[in-house]
């Protein structure tokens, strides 16, 4: 049995006007760390909402553990933790309260579930009486997923957990995630940090209501089909205006400490290319085949998509 | 680049709350048309620093002049020379497109007039004429970004501030966005901006990195990569922020 099955969903607001999730289809294997990856506005958080329960779909068909998410919403609702894009814990509870009132909900306690939970909690435990609205983002995420763990739920749905966190206590965030899935959980992350993406088992690019495309991180990558170089000079700004204008240029995109370029016909117009650049004075020219990283896969997608969109 | 003019300097510049320390002695300079990146963990201070250089909060100690005034005695004058820009807070979603720019034109100070040309100059420069009467709520994140920015410029300060512009946008919306950063600087607007995307730190002409509300590094991306021997701007931040004592918001 499949943890997740959503096959052709739609949904749409606004009385139809506004479409949120256009024929969504994928699968999440059982004990599987699946990240849903996209800019704000992708659909995210409607899909997520839909598999929790909270919002029923236009068409289409979801199961979570093999029940459906409109008929058998108590029962999903027992077996799933949630962890909502915004904060959603009560702010005037302290630690060990908000922890309490969720393990209550779901008639258990503290105390009998506290394993679950210890990994993370040894970590709020110096603050437990403080309330949660006085606490910093990475802690009030630690009591957000305590929250969502007190219950020991089979699958966890975690809609932008690192959003606006530092690139530390991101990383600290997924080695929290993994410990979780060596204990078997399922997990469905939904983040729109594609660098996140090599953190997952598998994963879901969302794009405009759409799935561009859903692998491994080495899947989506050997899918890349054009022959991607890496160039710098001392003007990047200029290096990157120049050869956007240049003709044999399909694409370049400031990547960091250089720019991704694509040419028309791959090596072959190599030697004309750095002709044109040294041409235009460009100094300390570094110009390097590379292979594509995540967001160049993700680029490429769009691109297409768009096409195809018209 | 002008090098010889400095817009913000700072000397151990110095916020407390209570016994809480949350900028501590900091010292550096911006220089006119500089893209500089004030990076640091959650915590580190970023946020208090940036409201005492926009004139919006008194530091216990230390000098700051932000465009040749001092943050102490002209946070008016201060207020009138800069621009701000944050993903929080950008636009009124039930304003128009143009109504916001409008707004925000009005609140800067811009005749009449002169602020119809520049609107109209705007919406043809994004190519949003066909959208200048929807309501900004029914727009796309990276489209109200791209408008935000713009309207923090049109009075076109000497600063501009930008707390985490780009985040939750798509990786081409994310470039787009530091195209009209470098096309700003490129006019000599001076650039103030933090990021969590440390491939945007890379784009800067200089990095500070802030930990634990001092400044634990301040290079060119090239410099700071040498000095701590990594290959790219992750693993600077990584090594520094791995450090600090305290972190939040």
């Amino acid at each position: 049995m499949k943890a997740v099955i959503v096959d052709n969903l739609v949904k749409t607001y606004d009385k139809g006007k506004v479409l949120a999730l256009d024929k969504v289809s994928f699968e999440v294997e059982k004990g599987e760390l699946f990240g849903l990856i996209g800019a704000d506005g992708a659909g995210k958080t409607t899909l997520f909402r839909i598999l929790t329960t909270l919002l029923i779909p236009d068409s289409g068909v979801a199961r979570v553990l093999g029940l459906d998410v409109v008929k058998d919403l108590w029962d999903i609702r027992k077996k799933v933790g949630y962890m909502p894009g915004k904060f959603s814990l009560y702010q005037d509870l302290s630690i060990t309260e908000n922890i309490n009132f969720f393990a209550t909900v779901f008639n258990t306690t503290f105390e009998a579930n506290y394993h679950l939970i210890e990994d993370i909690y040894v970590q709020l435990a110096p603050f437990k009486d403080r309330i949660a609205g006085k606490l910093s983002g990475g802690m009030k995420q630690k009591l957000a997923l305590c929250c969502a763990l007190i219950h020991e739920p089979k699958i966890l749905f975690l809609d932008e957990p690192t959003t606006g966190v530092d690139p530390v206590s991101r990383k600290e965030f997924w080695d929290m995630l993994d410990r979780l899935k060596e204990r078997g959980i399922t997990i469905v992350v939904s983040t729109p940090y594609m660098d996140e993406a090599s953190r997952c088992d598998r994963i879901a690019l969302i794009q405009k209501s759409k799935i561009l495309g859903i692998d491994t991180l080495q899947g989506i990558l050997s899918q890349y089909k054009k022959r991607l170089f890496a160039v710098r000079s001392n003007e990047m700004f200029r290096l990157l205006n120049d050869l956007r204008q240049y003709e044999k240029t399909t694409s370049c995109f400031a990547f960091g400490e250089y720019l991704h370029l694509s040419l028309q016909q791959a090596d072959a117009d190599v030697p004309a290319t750095k002709a044109y650049l040294e041409a235009k004075n460009h100094q300390n020219l570094i110009f390097k085949p590379i292979q594509p990283n995540i967001e160049d896969a993700f680029i490429e997608l769009m691109e297409i998509h768009d096409l195809q969109n018209g | 680049m002008d090098n010889s003019k400095i817009v913000i300097e700072t000397h151990e510049l110095t916020r407390r709350f209570g016994d809480f320390i949350a900028v501590n002695a900091i010292s550096f300079d911006v220089k006119a048309g500089e893209i500089f990146g004030f990076l640091g963990a959650n915590g580190a201070g970023k946020t208090t620093a940036m409201r005492i250089l926009c004139g919006l909060l008194l530091p216990s100690s230390g000098k700051a002049t932000v465009a040749g005034y001092d943050v102490y005695t002209q946070s008016e004058q201060i207020k009138r020379q800069i621009g701000y820009m944050s993903q929080k807070f950008s636009l009124y979603d039930n304003l128009t497109v143009r109504e916001n720019i409008n707004f925000f034109g009005g609140i800067y100070g811009i005749p009449k007039r002169e602020l119809q040309q520049k609107t109209a100059e705007l919406l043809e420069r994004l190519q949003f004429e066909a959208e200048a009467d929807k309501l900004v709520r029914s727009l796309p994140l990276g489209w109200k970004q791209k408008i935000s920015f713009s309207t923090a410029i049109l009075h076109s300060p000497q600063i501009v501030f930008l707390d985490e512009p780009t985040g939750g946008v798509d990786p081409i919306t994310r470039r787009q966005f530091w195209d009209m950063i470098y096309e700003a600087a490129a006019n000599g607007i001076t650039i103030f901006v933090t990021t969590h995307y440390m491939d945007e730190a890379e784009y800067c002409d200089r990095v500070s990195i802030m930990v634990d509300g001092a400044i634990a590094a301040l290079d060119t991306p090239q410099k700071l990569k040498q000095q701590f021997g990594v290959e790219d701007m992750d693993g600077v931040f990584l090594q520094l922020a791995r450090g600090a004592k305290r972190s939040g918001d």
